[in-house]
């Protein structure tokens, strides 16, 4: 019974610190409009008196209501507002159904009251309800929390804020932008602002010269609403001064030879990004299939089995979800590898020398793993979480960013490639593997354990696959066919790079992923992949071997 | 999970032959088609579970005509000929008075020759592409009228979108609806430029290329929405990429048709807020017969987080209808209840009635509801009322002028209007 008094004690401090904010705004700044609007009102409701009356409204208003409200919030005050919005927008905003006051709930389940950030102790999370919004709902905060940050974020909310508020011009917005333009010192936003302010000008001015030098001053600026203003300004049908029109449409000339160089380095991004996938799970079927000549139908379920070591990883460590990707590694090698010493050592080992009959006693094993996944995990997807550092993108410019975690696997395929080829070239045991593949007898002849050599080996590819099911986990679904769609590329890329050879894998795998990329947006994504396969199937039929063969007498 | 329930069915099926020889003739059998192993076993298992609830409850209620419901579960493991074997085993050997089956459209066209020589009952329970209607066939799912217009119209006229694109998995339902919508939205006055058609295959997972065209062809400074007929699992690389590069549900919604609670289950649905699905049922909608179905089901099943969905509640209106329609007609006789079941109403669980038609198909309420961070769906918008299926769609070349009407003096399920002439052809 004590949480109404409790409530109503944070409701009044918030109105107070509310009211005292805004009414500083406001005689700081006196905005055109808040000022009407308080004019119209009756003196005796001030307007912090409205904004607790609004805020009590929010509780329960639906969503046009509740857009009608924030809208009058935006004039009433200013950036006190701040938390309200980023709680509503993040959908953390509760209320309490007794008296309609509001708490944001955060993530981890935590109370807080809302403005002043303070745990709430008095409520529990399942009291409250809470207050949904949509996505035009969505729009609007975004922007109101733009024209707050323009003026009092830092430099990358300011940045954002910026951008947020060029995709709509209004007389009101640019209004703000030029009193952020008076106080702002730093480049970039500089640089978003002037774009802001020249577009305006382009649009309304009436004076040419000074649209002339407005639309020249926007070229090379590559933001989309700067783009479609001048192809507007450059469309006969919609605009009537010559010189305007031919400025125009050189400075969209400039953009565009921009953009086709962002986009052809993009498609590049992504065929590398594609090829690291495929490197990925090529590379550890390139040393058992590769060296050791073992046909592995279940190298995908290797992968499989890394994949769901991730779940696993971040199943038992829920706290250190951000290092369990890196955890998960090593865990993952082990897991891959003790399962490939596994079949090694109980299957393989005795069809030594019979492919075929390895091809088979491998695809058995690969639906006996398949079907005991089924049975342990459930034949549902498993989600894997992808940390806070592997999402979103790395922005160069509005046309062209790179996605963290494709950025982050072609690094990682690339340092496993680079620490495969360490061990085949440098270390003793590198040295057997070499030997036994080149001419078995000999090797043996020479004192190495070649039955030991073959495990080790085994165990090392199987290894390698479940690393690359923790970053495939990254990419696409945790489930029992993880490895099915991923077994068939690996061939190819194994085969086309040439058997045996490992910088033969590594050019195949990016060559293939490269020319995919280039042909999807032709031919659309069903057809580049049948057209890869029938490209393959050709050159093999002209170079058996693959890029890479092995000469030689070890070749034979 | 699986291995136990098949065990269960097994079990379940042993002991139902064991108690057949003793009570062949009182008992009315209801033939369960649905896959139990293989790819759609994980959405088809669940639709058995529900025609299994509606039996044990029809039968605490005393059964049906005096005899009480037996349930007949057979596994046609998703390989869709066996679809066919099996109709022809349920038919002939069990001798079921009805059948409540198939998910993919390709199960549907393998079931329709068999079902329709035996002359049997099915009741089908997803949503499809249209272009059929069966005299032997219920459609209780929505056709594209009541799922992809509606979202269509939706986002045109509330959202004020101007640019389409149109994607979906390469087979035949996305490419019939894509079809579909295409005609709708030229005929709606969009250009060619503004519509973009993109196909992927089954559990696509690299969608970067993709999602980078769709963020160029929304950056054309006009209101762009992505229609998503992307099929299973391919969904949640789509939504990641799409998260990744930044295009929020603001920028870009997408509308999903395949999307629905079960699938959302089990992934994390942050960066998905705010994008949509168009059903004919959520189950966050808050109605009294909506949360006695989920409490029921939840009863049933023993698992207070599994979640119910579109085709469950279309499951559950086709059995409510025949239970309905056997009573009336007095009889089980296919015959009989298929004429008996036209002009049949039963309650939906959003509220309002549910009309089964003159073409087998329904009049449903359509919902569009936005993904929220729990899984669930928060109701956006709703059609005014009941939006009845269509089986020919009105916006195709070749199927304009055909209707289907299993009523005297037409009785075709493809009739055209203009020759006044029923092609014959009956699927």
């Amino acid at each position: 019974m004590n949480v109404l008094p409790i409530s109503r004690l944070c409701l009044a401090l918030v109105l107070l610190l509310a009211s005292s904010l805004s009414l500083g705004q406001e005689q700081a700044e006196a905005p055109a409009a808040a000022e009407t609007e308080v004019a119209v009102q009756a003196p005796a409701e001030s307007s912090a008196e409205r904004v607790q009356t609004i805020l009590q409204q929010l509780a329960e208003a639906n969503y046009r209501e509740k857009a009608r409200l924030i809208t009058t919030l935006d004039q009433l005050s200013g950036k006190e507002m701040l938390p309200l919005y980023s709680a509503m927008l993040e959908g953390e905003l509760h209320y309490l159904p007794g008296d309609l006051s509001l708490y944001r709930v955060t993530e981890a389940g935590e109370v807080t009251s809302l403005f002043t950030q303070q745990a709430a102790a008095s409520v529990m999370a399942d009291e409250l309800e809470k207050i949904r919004v949509n996505n035009s709902l969505r729009k609007q905060l975004r922007e109101s929390i733009a024209r707050i940050q323009l003026l009092y974020g830092d430099k990358g909310e300011r940045e954002i804020a910026a951008a947020t508020l060029l995709d709509n011009m209004s007389d009101e917005s640019i209004a703000l932008l030029q009193k952020a333009r008076a106080s702002e010192q730093d480049v970039d936003v500089l640089g978003l602002l002037d774009a802001g302010i020249a577009m305006y000008t382009a649009t309304t001015s009436d004076s040419t010269a000074e649209r002339v030098s407005a639309v020249r001053s926007l070229s090379g600026r590559l933001e989309s609403p700067v783009r479609n203003l001048l192809t507007q300004l450059a469309d006969k049908e919609r605009e009537d001064d010559d010189a305007v029109r031919q400025a125009a449409a050189s400075a969209l000339k400039d953009i565009e030879g921009k953009i086709k160089f962002f986009e052809l380095t993009e498609t590049v991004f992504f065929g590398m990004s594609l090829g690291s996938v495929l490197l990925l799970a090529a590379i550890g079927l390139a040393i058992t299939f590769g060296v050791m000549g073992v046909i592995n139908m279940a190298h995908g379920e290797m992968i499989m089995l890394g994949a769901y070591t991730t779940y696993v990883v971040q199943l038992l460590l829920p706290q250190w979800l951000e290092l369990s990707v890196l955890i998960a590694i090593p865990a993952a090698f082990l897991v891959s590898g003790a399962v490939g010493v596994i079949i090694e050592r109980t299957v393989i080992r005795h069809l030594h020398g019979r492919a075929l009959e390895t091809l088979l006693a491998t695809f058995g094993i690969s639906l006996i793993l398949q079907q005991l996944v089924r049975t342990v995990f459930s034949p549902l997807n498993r989600q894997v979480a992808t940390p806070e550092w592997l999402s979103g993108s790395w922005v160069i410019n509005p046309v062209f960013s790179l996605t963290y975690n494709r950025l982050a696997i072609l690094i990682f395929a690339l340092v496993v490639f680079v620490a495969l080829l360490l061990i085949m070239k440098r270390t003793s045991l590198g040295l057997y593997v070499r030997a036994v593949s080149q001419n078995r007898d000999m090797a043996k002849a020479m004192g190495i354990k070649t039955e030991r050599v073959d495990m080790m080996t085994f165990g090392l590819g199987s290894g390698i696959a479940g690393v690359a099911g923790v970053a495939l986990s990254q990419l696409t679904n945790v489930g029992p066919n993880l490895g099915q769609s991923y077994i068939i590329d690996s061939f190819m890329v194994v085969v086309f790079g040439g058997v045996g050879n490992l910088f033969g894998t590594l050019v195949g795998a990016f060559s293939l992923g490269i020319a995919n990329k280039f042909l999807e947006p032709a031919t659309g994504a069903v057809l580049a992949n049948i057209l890869i396969l029938v490209f393959i199937i050709l050159f093999i039929q002209k170079r058996p071997k693959g890029l890479f063969p092995q000469k030689g007498r070890a070749a034979e | 999970m699986i291995f136990k329930k098949t065990l269960m069915a097994g079990a379940l099926g042993v002991s139902l032959v064991a108690s057949m020889a003793l009570q062949a003739a009182e008992t009315i059998k209801v033939g369960v088609l649905h896959s139990l192993s293989g790819t759609m076993a994980i959405s088809e298992t669940t639709l058995k579970d529900t025609v299994l609830m509606m039996v044990e409850e029809q039968n605490k209620k005393g059964g049906l005509l005096g005899k009480k419901l037996e349930a007949v579960v057979v596994d046609p493991a998703s390989n869709w000929p066996l679809f066919a074997e099996k109709t022809r085993e349920l038919l002939t050997k069990e001798k079921v008075d009805v059948i409540f089956g198939c998910w993919t459209s390709v199960s549907r066209k393998s079931v329709l020759p068999v079902i329709e020589e035996l002359n049997g009952l099915m009741f089908y329970p997803v949503q499809y592409e249209g272009e059929e209607s069966s005299k032997n066939v219920f459609y209780t799912g929505a056709a594209p009228n009541q799922q992809a217009i509606p979202a269509v119209d939706y986002l045109m006229n509330d959202l004020g979108v101007k640019r389409w694109v149109l994607a979906g998995t390469d087979y035949v339902y996305p490419r019939t609806t894509n079809k579909i919508l295409e005609s709708y939205l030229k005929a709606k006055g969009v250009a060619d430029k503004d519509i973009m058609i993109n196909y992927t295959p089954f559990g696509h997972s690299d969608w970067q290329s993709i999602v980078s065209e769709i963020k160029k062809f929304g950056s054309e400074g006009k209101a762009t929405a992505v229609v998503s007929t992307i099929n299973g699992d391919a969904n949640v690389p789509f939504y990641k990429e799409l998260a990744n590069q930044g295009i929020s549900a603001e920028d870009i919604p997408v509308v999903a048709f395949s999307v629905g609670e079960e699938e959302l289950s089990g992934i994390d649905t942050g960066p998905l807020v705010g994008h949509m699905a168009a059903w004919n049922y959520f189950q966050s909608v808050d109605n009294k017969a909506n949360a006695a179905f989920i409490k029921q089901w939840h009863k049933f099943i023993g698992d207070k987080k599994r979640v119910t969905n579109d085709p469950m509640e279309a499951t559950y209106i086709g059995f409510e209808m025949w239970a309905k329609a056997v009573e009336k007609a007095g009889t089980t006789d296919v015959d009989k209840v298929e004429q008996a079941l036209i002009g049949i109403e039963v309650p939906n669980l959003t509220g309002g009635m549910a009309v089964m038609n003159k073409n087998h198909h329904l009049s449903k309420p359509v919902l569009i509801g936005e993904i929220q961070d729990d899984g669930q769906f928060e109701v956006v918008w709703e059609t005014d009322g009941v939006v009845p299926g269509d089986a020919w769609s009105d916006f195709l070349p070749g199927s304009k002028d055909l209707i289907a009407d299993w009523t005297k003096p037409i009785k075709c399920g493809n009739y055209n209007t203009k020759t006044k002439t029923c092609s014959g052809q009956n699927y």
